[in-house]
C-alpha cells in the first residue's frame, strides 16, 4: 500500500514536467509581441519595451526561459505576470474559494444526485424513476450559463432570496447559488449513474442470496448492492472535483467570483502566460493528488480491490 | 492615448464589449440627466471598475482601469469640466504666455498632498521630468514632447542600453515655491488644455524615494485618497480631508469594485448591490431593455471616441493609392443602417474626423464623401480606372466585438461597389497591432481613437500629421502639416480652432482614414444614489455623486 502511493507519487514528476513544459510551449510560441497591443493603437516607448522584455525574459529563446522557469518553480516562486502580480499570492488567495464553490458543488452531487440515483433505482420503472430520469435529461441538455443566468435573474435580481454575485469574501450563503448551478450537470450525472449501477446490482445472484437468507430489503440494498454500485459514482465524482477545482470558468464569471477559473480565463485571455502556466501546474499537480484519492477509495469500498 | 488605450482593456478582455457598451448614442447632444434630489454628504458607495493593468503611477497608467482611480486620486494644474469637458484652473492660479511657446505657471497655495506635504512647483518638474526620462520607461512619456529638451531625456537606442544625455528637459524651470516656467520646443497653442491629462499630476517627495511603493499605494492631492487595492476584487478610497480644491467629495468611502463579466456588475445595479455601473451589456441594448430594467437611472453620453478605418500606406499597399478610390469606398459603405442594426443606434455616424464633443468640432468636415450614395460612389470608382486588386480586406483583431460590423461594413461596399470586400480577422490586438506598426497590415484595417484631452488638436495632430505616433497609414500632407503648425501657433483660440478646421477639410480630399462613428457612453445606476455625472470621457464624475 505504502509502496504504491510513494511510487505513484514518484510518477507525478514526469507527467507533471511534461504538462508543464507542453503549456509553456503552447503559450509563449503563440505568435505576436506581448508589448505591441500594450500601449494602444501606439507602439509603446523603447524603453518601455525594453524593460519590459528585460523583466519577463523575452529575450531569452524558449528552452533557456523554461529553464529559468522551472529553477524558479523549484524554489516555490510560480513567477510573475505582466501585470506584476505575483501568481503564487493570486492563487493562495484564490484557491480557497474554488475550493469552498467545488466542496459544496460534490456535496450537492453527491447528495442529491445518489439519493435520487437510489430512489429511482428502487423503483424502477415507475413514477419516482421517469422522473428522475426525464429531469437529469433535461438539465444535462442545457448548458450550464443558462442555467447559471436564470437562476440568477430570478432568484437573485427579480425575487432578491439570493446575492446575484459573490463578494470578495465568498460567505457560505451566497455560494450557495453558485454552488449548485455548477454542480447541477454532475448532480443529473451522479443520479443517472447511481440509478443504472443500482438496477444492475439489484438483479445480481448476491442480492438474490442476501434477501434469501433472511436480509430485509433495506439491509440488502443500503449495505451490499449500494456498496458495490457506488465504485463508478465515485470514480466519478473524484475526477469531477479535481476539474472543479479547476475552476468553473463559466460560473465563476457569471457570479463574479474572485476563483481561479476567472484567473485562467483573463491570463489566457491577455496572453499572460506565466500567470497560466502557474495555474496548469497547480491544477495538473490537484488532478493528481485526487486521482491518487479515488484509487484509493476503491480498496475501502472494495477489498478485492488491493494496490499490494 | 489613453483612448486608444481603454480599448485595449476592451480587447483585453475584462468586458469585451465595453467601448460597445460604452457605445449608446444618441445625437451629439449629451443627455446626461440624473434626478437632483437633495444630495447629501458621506456615505459610502460602490462604482463597477476594473483592474488595472500597470502599477499605479500617473506616468504609467494609460487606460481606464487604472485610469479612473488615479483621476480620483490627484489634481492637475487643470480639471476638465464634468459635464462640457472644457477646462478649469485647478492647482494652476494661472498659466500665462504671449507666444504659445513660454509659458509661466503660477500655482495657487494650500493644496496638500496626501502624505501631509505642500504642492510646490517643483512637484511638478521632478514629476514631469521623472515620467519623461527613458530609462524610467513610463507609457506616457510621450506626452512630454512638446517640452524642450524631452529628446535628450530618451533613449538612443531601442534596447535603451546607452543612457541619456540628462535627465531633466530644459524647458521646464523652478522659479520658486509657486512659480515654474515651460517653454515647448514648437508653438503649442493647447498646451493648457493638455495640463489636465493624468500624466501630467504632480508627485509628492516621498514617490521619488520609492517608485514602487507608490505604485501599490499612490499619492496625490486629489479629493480622494488611496486606501487599499486587492488585486482583481476591489480598489478603496476615502474623502481626502484637506483637499483645498472646487470640487471636494461629497462621499466619504468610494469602493471599485473588480468584475470579470459585465453582465454580472449590470445585474448588481438593478438588485441595488452595486451603485453605477459604465457598461451596459449589448443584451441589455436591444430595444432598450436597460431603460424598463433601469428606469430613471440611467444616462447616455456622447464621449470623445471616434471609430475609423485606414488604409495600409501606398508603400505597403498601392491599391489604395488613388484619392478617389478611398473616397468611393467611403461613399459606398452605409453607416446609418450599420449603426442602427448592429449597434442598435448606440452608435452615431460620423461626418468628420474630430468628435462633437470638444471645442472646435465643425460638422459634416467629410461632405458628400460620408454620405452612402452607391451609384455616386460607383461613378468615382469607375473614374479613378477601378480597383486594381483581386479584392479588398478590412482587418480586424478578432478578440474584440468587431466582427459584425466590419463584415456589414464589407457587405455594403461590395453591393455598392461590385468589388469583393472581405473582412479579416487577425487572432489578438497585440498581433493586429504590430501587423499594422512593421507594414503587413495590406489593405484597409479597423482603427479607433479615444482623445486624451477635449481638444480637436488631439484629433488631428497625433494621427494626422507627417511621421506623427498615431500615423498608421503614414499620411502626409505638407499642407495639412502647416496649418496644424499655425494653428498651434495661433494665440486666440477661435483662430486656432479655424485653422485646425482648415486641415481637418484637406482630409476629406485625401481620405487617408474614413469616419465611420462616433461613441456615446451608457450608464446605470442604483436607487440609493443621485447626482451621477458623466465625463466627457466616458467615466462617472466621483466627487459629485452622493447619497440620496
Amino acid at each position: 500500500m505504502y509502496k504504491y502511493v510513494i511510487r505513484r507519487l514518484l510518477q507525478m514528476i514526469p507527467v507533471l514536467l511534461g504538462a508543464t513544459f507542453i503549456i509553456f510551449a503552447m503559450v509563449f510560441a503563440l505568435p505576436g509581441d506581448p508589448t505591441a497591443g500594450m500601449c494602444g493603437e501606439r507602439p509603446c516607448s523603447p524603453g518601455f519595451v525594453a524593460q519590459f522584455r528585460a523583466e519577463h525574459n523575452l529575450n531569452d529563446p524558449l528552452p533557456t526561459r523554461y529553464a529559468k522557469y522551472m529553477a524558479n518553480l523549484a524554489q516555490g516562486d510560480l513567477g510573475t505576470t505582466f501585470r506584476g502580480e505575483q501568481v503564487s499570492d493570486e492563487l493562495a488567495q484564490r484557491y480557497p474559494t474554488t475550493a469552498k464553490l467545488a466542496l459544496m458543488a460534490i456535496v450537492f452531487e453527491a447528495l442529491i444526485g445518489v439519493l435520487a440515483g437510489v430512489f429511482a433505482g428502487i423503483r424502477k420503472g415507475k413514477f419516482i424513476d421517469n422522473l428522475v430520469l426525464v429531469s437529469t435529461l433535461f438539465v444535462i441538455a442545457i448548458p450550464v450559463f443558462v442555467i447559471g443566468e436564470t437562476m440568477q435573474y430570478y432568484l437573485g435580481v427579480k425575487w432578491s432570496l439570493f446575492p446575484v454575485t459573490v463578494s470578495p469574501d465568498a460567505t457560505f450563503y451566497e455560494l450557495l447559488m453558485p454552488a449548485f448551478v455548477l454542480g447541477s450537470s454532475s448532480i443529473a450525472y451522479a443520479a443517472r449513474l447511481t440509478r443504472t449501477n443500482l438496477v444492475e446490482n439489484l438483479r445480481a445472484d448476491y442480492i438474490r442470496t442476501a434477501i434469501a437468507k433472511g436480509l430485509t430489503r433495506r439491509r440488502a440494498i443500503g449495505l451490499h448492492a449500494l456498496r458495490n454500485s457506488l465504485i463508478p459514482v465515485i470514480t466519478f465524482v473524484g475526477a469531477d472535483f479535481g476539474s472543479l477545482l479547476g475552476g468553473a470558468i463559466v460560473t465563476e464569471r457569471i457570479f463574479n467570483i474572485q476563483g481561479v477559473g476567472g484567473y485562467l480565463y483573463t491570463g489566457i485571455h491577455n496572453r499572460d502566460g506565466v500567470s497560466v502556466v502557474g495555474t496548469v501546474t497547480i491544477l495538473v499537480l490537484v488532478f493528481l493528488l485526487v486521482n491518487l484519492l479515488v484509487d484509493l477509495l476503491y480498496g475501502v469500498l472494495d477489498p478485492r480491490i488491493s494496490h499490494d | 492615448m489613453r483612448g486608444t488605450a481603454r480599448s485595449v482593456v476592451m480587447v483585453a478582455g475584462v468586458s469585451a464589449v465595453t467601448l460597445l457598451a460604452a457605445a449608446c448614442g444618441g445625437g451629439s447632444g449629451s443627455t446626461s440627466t440624473s434626478s437632483s434630489a437633495a444630495a447629501k454628504t458621506g456615505g459610502a458607495v460602490t462604482v463597477h471598475g476594473c483592474n488595472p493593468q500597470n502599477p499605479l503611477i500617473p506616468g504609467n497608467t494609460n487606460e481606464t482601469c487604472g485610469g479612473n482611480v488615479i483621476d480620483a486620486v490627484t489634481a492637475k494644474l487643470v480639471h476638465y469640466n464634468a459635464e462640457t469637458g472644457a477646462p478649469e484652473n485647478d492647482i494652476a492660479d494661472k498659466i500665462e504666455t504671449t507666444d504659445n511657446q513660454n509659458f509661466t505657471v503660477t500655482l495657487k497655495h494650500g493644496y496638500k498632498f496626501q502624505d501631509g506635504t505642500e504642492v510646490k512647483a517643483k512637484n511638478f518638474v521632478d514629476a514631469w521630468n521623472w515620467v519623461s526620462y527613458g530609462p524610467n520607461a513610463q507609457q506616457n512619456s510621450y506626452f512630454f514632447q512638446p517640452i524642450d529638451g524631452f529628446n535628450d531625456t530618451q533613449c538612443a537606442d531601442p534596447a535603451c542600453k546607452t543612457k541619456p544625455k540628462t535627465d531633466k528637459m530644459s524647458g521646464l524651470a523652478v522659479k520658486d515655491d509657486y512659480t515654474f516656467t515651460i517653454k515647448t520646443s514648437e508653438k503649442v497653442s493647447n498646451l493648457p488644455v493638455r495640463l489636465g491629462y493624468t500624466a501630467f499630476a504632480p508627485l509628492p517627495d516621498s514617490f521619488f524615494k520609492d517608485p514602487k511603493a507608490f505604485g501599490e499605494h499612490p499619492v496625490g492631492a486629489g479629493p480622494f485618497q488611496f486606501v487599499s487595492w486587492t488585486k482583481n476584487t476591489e480598489i478603496k478610497l476615502a474623502k481626502f480631508k484637506d483637499y483645498s480644491g472646487k470640487w471636494a467629495a461629497k462621499l466619504d468611502n468610494v469602493t471599485f469594485k473588480i468584475y470579470q463579466d459585465e453582465d454580472a456588475a449590470y445585474n448588481d445595479v438593478i438588485a441595488n448591490q452595486l451603485d453605477v455601473t459604465d457598461s451596459v451589456p449589448t443584451s441589455a441594448m436591444i430595444d432598450d431593455k436597460y431603460k424598463t430594467d433601469l428606469p430613471d437611472r440611467n444616462a447616455q453620453k456622447s464621449v470623445g471616441v471616434i471609430q475609423t478605418i485606414t488604409f495600409a500606406p501606398t508603400s505597403v499597399d498601392p491599391n489604395y493609392a488613388n484619392p478617389k478610390i478611398r473616397q468611393a469606398i467611403s461613399m459606398a459603405i452605409d453607416r446609418k443602417t450599420i449603426v442602427k442594426q448592429i449597434f442598435n443606434n448606440t452608435r452615431v455616424p460620423a461626418t468628420g474626423w474630430v468628435s462633437p464633443v470638444v471645442d472646435g468640432y465643425k460638422a459634416n468636415q467629410c461632405g458628400e464623401f460620408c454620405v452612402y450614395d452607391p451609384a455616386k460612389a460607383k461613378a468615382l470608382l469607375d473614374e479613378a480606372g477601378g480597383f486594381k486588386g483581386s479584392r479588398m480586406t478590412l482587418a480586424y483583431n478578432a478578440d474584440s466585438s468587431h466582427k459584425a460590423w466590419t463584415e456589414a461594413t464589407c457587405n455594403s461596399i461590395k453591393n455598392a461597389l461590385g468589388v469583393d470586400c472581405v473582412a479579416t480577422p487577425v487572432v489578438d490586438f497585440a498581433t493586429f497591432r504590430s501587423q499594422i506598426t512593421s507594414h503587413k497590415m495590406k489593405g484597409m484595417f479597423r482603427t479607433g481613437w479615444q482623445m486624451d484631452y477635449p481638444s480637436i488638436e488631439d484629433f488631428l495632430a497625433p494621427l494626422y500629421k507627417t511621421k506623427a505616433s498615431s500615423n498608421d497609414g503614414e499620411y502626409s500632407n505638407p499642407e495639412f502639416d502647416k496649418l496644424i503648425d499655425d494653428a498651434a501657433a495661433a494665440t486666440d483660440p477661435a483662430q486656432a480652432n479655424a485653422k485646425y478646421q482648415q486641415a481637418e477639410a484637406i482630409l476629406a480630399t485625401d481620405m487617408p482614414v474614413i469616419p465611420m462613428w462616433y461613441s456615446t457612453a451608457t450608464f446605470g445606476w442604483s436607487t440609493k444614489v443621485t447626482n451621477v455625472k458623466i465625463t466627457a470621457f466616458g467615466t462617472i464624475d466621483l466627487a459629485s455623486l452622493s447619497l440620496k
